[in-house]
């Protein structure tokens, strides 16, 4: 019999409630007053064969902890579950919840089956607080509108079930006869975001074909013509500052700038560059390492709990998809986001406080990167204004494979075996919104658009792929990504063909038409080329593991595209239309210096007052609230950590990673992003992210001469020839600044459009260019920290200090451009990472720590915090350009700069290392743990480790943890 | 005894298999990682081991509650083939989630001397996050045989949301104290009384691993696995006196024990 039962599980009296307390302490971001006290109850909907005996079963021994909760068995048909002032949220139908899965399970095993479970959470008020205030509350802090519904005064769920299925004919849609206004409105009606010119290619070829395309067809060449997918941008033809006497052609911008750097350096440590899922480079004599890093913005905006786990989804599987599979050894995270603590009122209509959205992206990427065991041991976060309505999520991983594994082939008569989680109708349109502008209505109509992953389901296919690579049960692998099945399977049958027949698909529910099953994102699923003979085998894997898989299909030697479901054919396409049939763009940039600001100065005796000021602002506090929530030792490879010193609780330049157990060979993972000196001059983002990203892996003990770098460009609408002329400057930077340092891009990725229209005013964020770095660490032994490590030691700074505060940290404190952003000299760059290394491989650096934000007293600010040791410094010791300002030494972010703490007696080898480059010994350790700073002759500045400490560790700590009040909210 | 053999269970999302095994591989054992599935199609693969070893990693997600499905499953399918197979002599570890699927299976604390049960939880942090950080941990090997020297400090790295261990009574909590069970609790760099972070999750008694009766079901938060080399540890780039990890000893405790019975 089946019966329908809502259990509600309370904390017991006496324990604490916690989530009720964050609720209690956020009211404030929505200007409702504190004093409300709020308790939580979480709700299950079960359906299934089960008497009430049997429901009191499962929640006593499934649902409810016997010591510290208790459950209440509701008769769902007979109760009408109103609550005075409660507020319950659930999922909506369809939206991905992982925890219906296990409660399945452990039913299962207690004898009842369910054939239907729904969650949710009740939150219970205490206090004065009418429905009007909860509905603001359920929709401001509590609910999500893109994935979830919630109900006032109602505590029960309701019983919905899965839409029926349909029939699906076929469907063409008529563009042979449609004019370009009709086209227009065809691609926009669909949400296809194809523009007049790729509409215009399309009516003609099929017109050619003489027949009209099928929805499906249409679908197809949305997803694979999309910017997200295609690139069309950065490999389009780009005509620069036409006419001018610095003017630049390119035919594809990508492969002339970037691509070409990799061409011109050919190392031989790449194995795999451009063309795969990731980036592929030689480790030891048997194994490779893949990296590769991506943005999921759009859709992090809308949902940043659920954009930011499923980009760590996404790129995971891209390591997963690379050559024939590796293994996921490392993630990065890097967040872009408007300043947690700005003003409610500054928030434009449709954006999500900023706050929410931090906490929401560092949630989504713990739990995903967590539960799915790989450690997230790298990242940076930068705040800015400009990035309120569309803050950036970048999302990276590395791979470890034997190089067996890096090459893969599609044969014809292969099988397409698409592997993992179902397919339901989440996601749809993902290629194609990531490629539009957002606007204050995105949150309402793209929810189609937001998936929720379940990285336990990633975790299982993660575990079959890799045993099935070790097995040889296949002969070339995919993922899933944007796009779908239509992405990985149109990608590997590209050179081939392919038969697909979409009944086959396992579904979340029935009901999805062929075209939406064809396009769907939804999470966790690879495509696999299987050989015949080797499709029982790994059918049987995947049952040992639990994972699904269903056979969709065989490559073919067709050179089409054809899709059928229920016996009708959807498609039948030239897959070298599909591929190359997108007309090429062809765009103008501009670009113009702005106008220089004064730099900013400060005063000798406001030395002390400026470093503890720059070490509290966002950008620079430290980072310990999110790090830590990160498991960073998963996999026991981690040998730098994130954070170092005598507490743990200093700034690590990079994360250093052991992969092979039992083996001292790593890698050392670090980045640089710059946005602010591309409000300057984007070349010089360029050469700062690149040279940042370089210091910090060589500052622990990275080989500069076998790294790798990787480009992830986060753009505004490039349409507009101010922005696009931003790109090529930046792009030029990276291909020059590449080549002067040897250091091969190998793979990378552009996310444009990140702009948002509120109130008639476009906001563009800031040119965003991440660089990341993978450098090979020989021997882990040998590995440095940034904390200082003992008294009585000289100290160094390598590398020349010019009169460089634009874009600086202090000069934004300032509230200034400034006049110069940092400049690379790449052949002396290169020169003073190989002797910093071969200093490191001698032993003769006790600590490291490279210049960045806040300059040379930040840096040893820094240091001294983390090592509890005090360091007496002579600015003037300093090698620095003639004429250099004060400020300029102490705070200016010039390239190529570190301080490093030499080994005790071995001053004189670590100077002959740096022969013919700016090197000096600049100070010496003490055992008082303070930072003394003097310049000609006067102190400048005494700041004990306490002081720094305290400046530096809490400030955003304190704002991410505790939310801001209601008074600073309006 | 021969080299004792160890099943490292894997299950949908367990993700510290690997290198549990390869600390067991380390201190002379031989680890087979095996999933849970083979061990439900045929419990009686169990007489092949001396020891089973449930990882760390989010097993079913820890959806519910951590630990709370798998532990489900272990009770009811195999609940009777794990207490044979811990009744004739052999070890259950578990590490981190493992500690919470054995406390939820209730093999975990178990009984007291007195035939006593214990009601007994992990449950969420203090802090409510989940954190990943290192603690200082004192052992005591009255009862344990895992305890290679009682009453030392060692340092592991804790990881995870929901570690704060809490009995249904503070006497209970005292009854196991009393019989020796608490085999590693939190303390401060120095050895004293920890605060937080030093007890990093809240937990009763700061208790960080306890044992059964037996002494042979053992479970504890931190992850011993993750520190068997000295470069895993946080400082040591600044304290280069170690020649290994402190983790190790655990294991070679328990290879130890069990070579001796």
């Amino acid at each position: 019999m089946n019966a329908a039962w809502q259990i509600e599980v309370r904390l017991a009296p006496g324990v604490d409630d916690a989530v009720g307390h964050q609720v209690e302490g956020n009211l404030g971001w929505i200007g409702v007053s504190k004093g409300l006290s709020v308790k939580t109850a979480r709700q299950f909907l079960l359906v299934g064969d089960l008497d009430r005996a049997r429901a009191e079963r499962l929640a006593r021994d499934l649902l409810a902890d016997p010591v510290t909760e208790s459950a209440t068995v509701h008769d769902h048909a007979s109760w009408d579950g109103r609550r005075a002032a409660s507020v319950t949220v659930y999922r909506k139908q369809g939206v991905m919840d992982p925890v219906e899965s296990s409660i399945r399970r452990g039913a299962d095993r207690l004898g009842c089956r369910l054939d239907h479970v729904r969650t949710g959470t009740t939150y219970e008020f205490t206090g004065t607080v009418d429905d009007a205030t909860l509905a603001r509350i359920g929709s401001g802090l509590l609910a999500n509108g893109a994935i979830e519904d919630m109900k006032v005064g109602v505590v029960r769920i309701p019983d919905v079930r899965s839409p029926s299925a349909g029939a699906f004919g076929r469907r063409e849609i008529p563009l042979r006869t449609a004019n370009d206004a009709a086209l227009e409105k065809i691609s926009k009606d669909g949400g296809l975001s194809l523009s007049l010119e790729e509409m215009k290619a399309i009516a003609a070829h099929f017109t050619a074909e003489g027949r009209e395309p099928t929805d499906v067809e249409l679908e197809t060449l949305a997803q694979t013509w999309s910017e997200h997918c295609k690139h069309k941008t950065l490999t389009g033809g780009v005509v620069y500052n036409a006419g001018r006497p610095d003017e630049m052609r390119f035919s594809n911008l990508l492969k002339e700038t970037i691509k070409a750097a990799t061409e011109t350096i050919a190392h031989p440590m790449c194995l795999s560059v451009f063309h795969d899922n990731a980036g592929v480079i030689a480790f030891g004599d048997d194994d490779a390492l893949c990296i590769k890093v991506e943005t999921h913005n759009h859709p992090s905006a809308i949902e940043p709990y659920g954009g930011a786990g499923t980009g760590v989804g996404g790129v995971i599987r891209d390591i997963l998809g690379t050559g024939r599979g590796a293994k996921p050894v490392a993630n990065i995270d890097v967040f872009c986001v408007a300043p947690p603590d700005m003003a409610a009122t500054d928030v434009p209509k449709g954006c999500m406080h900023p706050l929410r959205i931090l906490r929401g992206v560092v949630a989504g990427v713990r739990d995903y990167g967590n539960q799915m065991g790989i450690p997230t041991v790298n990242g940076a976060v930068v705040f800015d204004d400009r990035y309120v309505g569309n803050p950036l999520v970048y999302a990276g991983t590395v791979g470890l494979m034997p190089k067996s594994a890096v090459t893969k082939e599609v044969r014809p008569g292969d099988l397409i075996v698409a592997l993992g989680g179902r397919t339901g109708r989440d996601g749809i349109h993902g290629a194609t919104f990531s490629s539009a502008e957002l606007h204050a209505e995105s949150e309402t109509v793209d929810s189609g658009a937001v998936q929720i992953g379940n990285a336990i389901t990633e975790k299982k296919v993660a575990d079959v792929v890799l045993t099935a690579r070790d097995r040889d049960l296949f002969r070339a692998i995919t993922d899933c990504g944007a796009g779908g099945f239509s992405s990985a399977v149109g990608e590997m049958g590209a050179e081939c063909g392919a038969d697909v027949v979409l009944d086959a698909a396992p579904l979340k529910y029935a009901g999805l038409s062929p075209a939406e099953i064809w396009i769907s994102e939804a999470q966790e699923r690879m495509v696999l080329a299987v050989q015949p003979e080797r499709l029982d085998a790994l059918l049987a894997l995947c049952r040992d593991e639990d994972v699904e898989a269903a056979v969709l299909g065989t490559f073919t030697d067709t050179g089409r595209l054809r899709i059928r479901h229920a016996g009708v054919l959807h498609a039948d396409m030239d897959m070298n239309f599909l591929h190359d049939g997108v007309p090429k763009t062809a765009r103008e940039a501009s670009w113009e210096a702005p106008a220089p600001q004064p730099d900013p100065t400060v005063a000798p005796g406001e030395t002390g007052t400026a470093i503890l000021r720059l070490l509290s602002t966002p950008d620079i506090a430290s980072k310990e609230w999110i790090i830590r929530q990160y498991d960073h030792e998963v996999q026991a490879g981690s040998v730098i950590k994130p954070l170092v010193g005598t507490r743990h609780h200093g700034p690590s330049d990079a994360a250093v990673v052991a992969p092979v157990l039992g083996a001292r060979r790593g890698f050392a993972l670090g980045n640089g992003i710059a946005p602010r000196h591309a409000d300057l001059d984007p070349a010089s983002a360029a050469e700062a992210g690149i040279d940042e990203a370089l210091r910090n892996v060589v500052a622990v003990g990275g080989d500069p001469s076998r790294c790798a770098i990787l480009d992830n460009f986060s753009w505004g609408n490039c349409r507009k020839p101010d922005r696009l002329g931003a790109m090529v400057r930046c792009s030029v930077a990276c291909r020059d600044t590449a080549i002067a340092l040897g250091t091969p891009f190998v793979s990378g990725k552009d996310s444009l459009n990140n702009e948002y229209l509120a109130d008639g005013r476009t906001i563009v964020i800031p040119h965003t260019l991440l660089v990341t770095a993978l450098a090979i660490v020989p021997d882990v032994a040998d590995c440095v920290t940034m904390d200082l490590k003992a008294a009585g030691r000289s100290l160094w700074q390598i590398g020349v200090s010019k009169e460089e505060l634009g874009g600086s940290a202090l000069a934004r404190l300032a509230g200034t451009l400034g006049t110069h952003a940092p400049r690379i000299d790449g052949a002396r760059a290169k020169a003073t990472f190989a002797a910093l290394h071969a200093a490191i491989r001698k032993g003769l650096v006790a600590s490291c720590h490279d210049l960045s934000e806040g300059g040379l007293a930040v840096a040893l600010a820094e240091m001294v915090l983390a090592g509890e040791i005090g360091a007496e410094i002579d600015v003037d010791a300093a090698p620095a350009a003639s004429g250099t300002t004060l400020t300029a030494r102490l705070f200016g972010e010039s390239l190529t700069r570190f301080i490093v703490e030499v080994a005790p007696g071995r001053d004189a080898e670590f100077a002959a290392c740096f022969a013919g480059l700016d090197a000096a010994r600049i100070g010496v350790t003490t055992e008082k743990p303070e930072l003394v700073l003097a310049s000609g002759g006067r102190r400048l500045a005494s700041l004990s480790a306490t002081d720094l400490e305290r400046a530096w560790r809490p400030s955003l700590s304190n704002i991410l943890q505790s939310g801001i009040s209601a008074s600073e909210a309006h | 005894m021969a080299t004792p053999k160890v099943l490292v269970l894997r299950c949908a999302g367990i993700n510290c298999n690997e290198e549990t095994a390869h600390a067991w591989n380390m201190v002379g054992a031989e680890a087979e990682q095996v999933h849970l599935n083979r061990l439900l199609e045929s419990p009686g693969i169990l007489d092949r081991y001396a020891v089973v070893s449930i990882p760390g990693g989010f097993s079913y997600g820890d959806d519910i509650a951590s630990g709370k499905v798998l532990a489900t499953e272990l009770t009811i399918a195999l609940g009777d083939a794990l207490r044979r197979f811990v009744d004739r002599g052999g070890m259950v570890w578990g590490i981190c989630n493992g500690f919470q699927v054995l406390v939820k299976t209730g093999l975990l604390p178990g009984t007291l001397r007195d035939g006593h049960r214990v009601a007994a939880t992990l449950t969420w942090n203090d802090s409510h996050r989940y954190e990943d950080r290192w603690v200082h941990v004192r052992l005591d090997g009255r009862l344990c045989p895992v305890v290679e020297k009682d009453g030392a400090v060692i340092e592991l790295p804790v990881a995870h949301g929901e570690g704060k261990f809490v009995t249904g009574t503070p006497e209970e909590l005292a009854a196991l104290e009393a019989e020796g069970r608490v085999v590693l609790r939190y303390v401060s760099p120095s050895g004293g009384k920890p605060v937080y972070p030093e007890n990093p999750n809240g937990a009763m008694g700061d208790v960080a691993g306890i044992c059964d009766a037996t002494g042979r079901v053992f479970g504890l938060m931190p992850h011993p696995e993750r520190f068997l080399t000295p470069w895993q540890h946080p400082r040591w780039t600044r304290e280069r006196h170690r020649t290994e990890g402190d983790g190790l000893s655990l294991f070679r405790g328990a290879v130890r024990a069990l070579k001796g019975s």
